[in-house]
């Protein structure tokens, strides 16, 4: 079963992926042109996805808007878990005042509610993906930190970290050499659930208009202007609304099947 | 002449301390004090929780110590800063108890010999190369198996690799924290034969830290037994397993087992009531010492 997860949702981000990369090639139409008579089209063999209230190819646009999702998911992601695992492998390992710092921190970014947090930001700075990035970092970074910490507390009494800190090494060589590698498998299971988070973040920010500004194509724009046409109009908001479900779905089952797979109490159990 | 000399040696660990709490303190060394003289082996023994492994952590400041001094060669090891203490570290290495969990798993046994070459700067990637290769061969390894992970060596073997590391410096002195009680009978006789054969030709001083008996009887030249972090007797091993002066000593030893199962045995139970634990070491004979 897990195996099955895994898989699908291996070949969901895959193929999302390649879609991200060469959709410019996959179809003839550019994701800003308008043609205003196809205004509200419906899907057609020309149009597959059919055409949105300005009279712009939808199924180009979804295929441009899952650039800015993974652009946003992997820079939110890698700045995140860069500066989480810095800063929970610091608290972790140092103790004492660094960590009660680091981890009030922590527990006071965790009392929000992530998502009304990055709103709060990004009213306050302006509504721009360079904001939206910047908002999504600071909500996300907590989340690795709290991990490594945990992690380095128990890595940290491990004989082979007390026996290189005998033998001389320095602190960065310890931590970075003997005591952050324990806690990879268990970051690379977070960036991918991360994932997901920051596309339905990104998304969400920019459904309320926070996020990425028109004319660039998002998903999460794409779902507010098709909003006022739910009704006449279906598809403008079902396409953009099942590449997102679809591709946080598919983050969160290689998460899932990476979790298990990484695990070693779930080795040998499949 | 003396290597190394440990004085009035305390470490307390404070538990539940919080904003509000002023948490609970436990001595796991209690004002331990002895010397170990240049090529020789002293034992340190006790049950689980006696503090003689705490000891010699305290020693190469693993863990730091509460208070008291450590000298090595003449030189105040506490004092010392981090980077001296780093280069001193050369010269003073340790040997742990477990073979599983004291080698990084995800190096490979090569990296693992020869890191501590890499962390002193220590000749080119060739020299180390050729070092690592000796080490190997030294500790009784194959150099074929040096792109080998840990788990891929028997606990014995893994105990050497861990031997090779700690000898890549050429120390002086080892702490040998249960070398070999997590091996099985037949493998701690190889590993302890080659610990005996490296101290020979290597000049190496042990602080051997153990609960088998019958192991310190064996090879330790002077042996400190410690009880609740108190040293409570130390003296030469001869005159100690012979003439026992501390009750528990007595205990200890009387728990010993004896390869004869028709042999007659007096089990002594060590009564607490029996040893007045603020009693100080006194000597009882030359170089005998008990707290009685």
């Amino acid at each position: 079963m897990n195996s099955a997860m895994y898989r699908i949702g291996a070949t969901i981000v895959g193929v999302t992926v390649l879609a991200a990369v060469v959709g410019p090639w996959l179809t003839p139409f550019d994701p800003s042109s308008q043609w205003l008579s196809l205004r509200l089209a419906a899907p057609s063999t020309s149009h597959l996805f059919g055409m949105d209230e300005l009279g712009r190819d939808i199924l180009a646009r979804v295929l441009a808007g899952a650039r800015i999702s993974f652009l946003v998911g992997l820079t939110v992601v890698g700045v995140s878990a860069a500066l989480g695992t810095a800063l929970g492998a610091i608290a972790g390992y140092f103790g004492g005042w660094i960590d009660d710092t680091i981890s009030r921190v922590i527990d006071v970014l965790l009392a929000f509610p992530g998502l009304l947090l990055a709103i709060a930001l990004v009213a306050v700075l302006g509504p721009s993906l360079g904001n939206v990035l910047f908002a999504l970092t600071v909500i996300g970074w907590v989340s690795y930190a709290r991990l490594v910490r945990g992690q380095v507390l128990r890595a940290r009494e491990f004989e082979y970290v007390q026996a290189a800190k005998a033998l001389g090494a320095g602190t960065p060589r310890v931590l970075w050499q003997h005591v952050i590698p324990t806690a990879i498998p268990a970051i690379v299971v977070q960036a991918t659930l991360g994932m997901a988070g920051a596309i339905i973040g990104e998304a969400s920010l920019s459904f309320l208009g926070l996020g990425v500004q028109p004319p660039t194509p998002s998903w999460g724009t794409m779902l507010n202007g098709g909003r006022a046409h739910i009704l006449d109009a279906p598809h403008l908001t079902i396409f953009p609304g099942l590449a997102i479900a679809l591709l946080v779905l598919g983050f969160n089952f290689l998460g899932d099947g990476l979790r298990d797979r990484l695990d070693p109490k779930h080795r040998g159990l499949r | 002449m003396s290597l190394l000399h440990v004085s009035h040696l305390v470490k307390q660990y404070t538990r539940g301390k919080g904003l509000f709490r002023r948490g609970t303190t436990v001595t796991a060394v209690d004002d331990v004090s002895f010397s170990i003289d240049e090529s020789e082996t002293f034992g340190l023994v006790g049950e689980s929780g006696s503090g003689k492994t705490t000891t010699g952590r305290c020693i190469l400041r693993l863990v730091e110590p509460t208070s008291g001094a450590v000298s090595f060669n003449g030189e105040n090891v506490l004092a010392l800063n981090a980077r001296d203490l780093r280069a001193r570290r050369r010269d003073m290495q340790i040997v742990f108890q477990d073979p599983y969990s004291s080698l990084n798993p995800r190096m490979k046994a090569r990296h693992i010999v020869e890191e501590p070459l890499i962390i002193h700067r220590l000749g080119d990637a060739r020299a180390r190369r050729e070092r690592v290769a000796e080490l190997f061969a030294r500790v009784g390894l194959d150099p074929a198996h040096l792109e080998r992970y840990p788990h891929q060596f028997s606990g014995g073997q893994r105990q050497r690799i861990g031997l090779a590391r700690a000898l890549a410096l050429n120390p002086r002195f080892l702490v040998l924290d249960e070398p070999v009680s997590a091996l099985d009978v037949s493998v701690q006789a190889q590993v302890v034969n080659l610990l005996m054969d490296l101290q020979r030709d290597l000049k190496l001083t042990y602080l051997f830290v153990a609960h088998d008996l019958r192991l310190v009887e064996h090879i330790c030249d002077r042996v400190a037994v410690m009880h609740l972090g108190k040293i409570v007797e130390m003296g030469r091993t001869a005159a100690l397993f012979e003439r026992p002066q501390h009750p528990y000593t007595r205990a200890l030893l009387s728990a010993i087992p004896v390869a004869d199962p028709d042999a007659p045995r007096a089990r002594v139970v060590f009564d607490p009531a029996s040893a007045d634990r603020s009693n100080a070491l006194r000597e009882v004979e030359q170089g005998h010492w008990a707290a009685i």
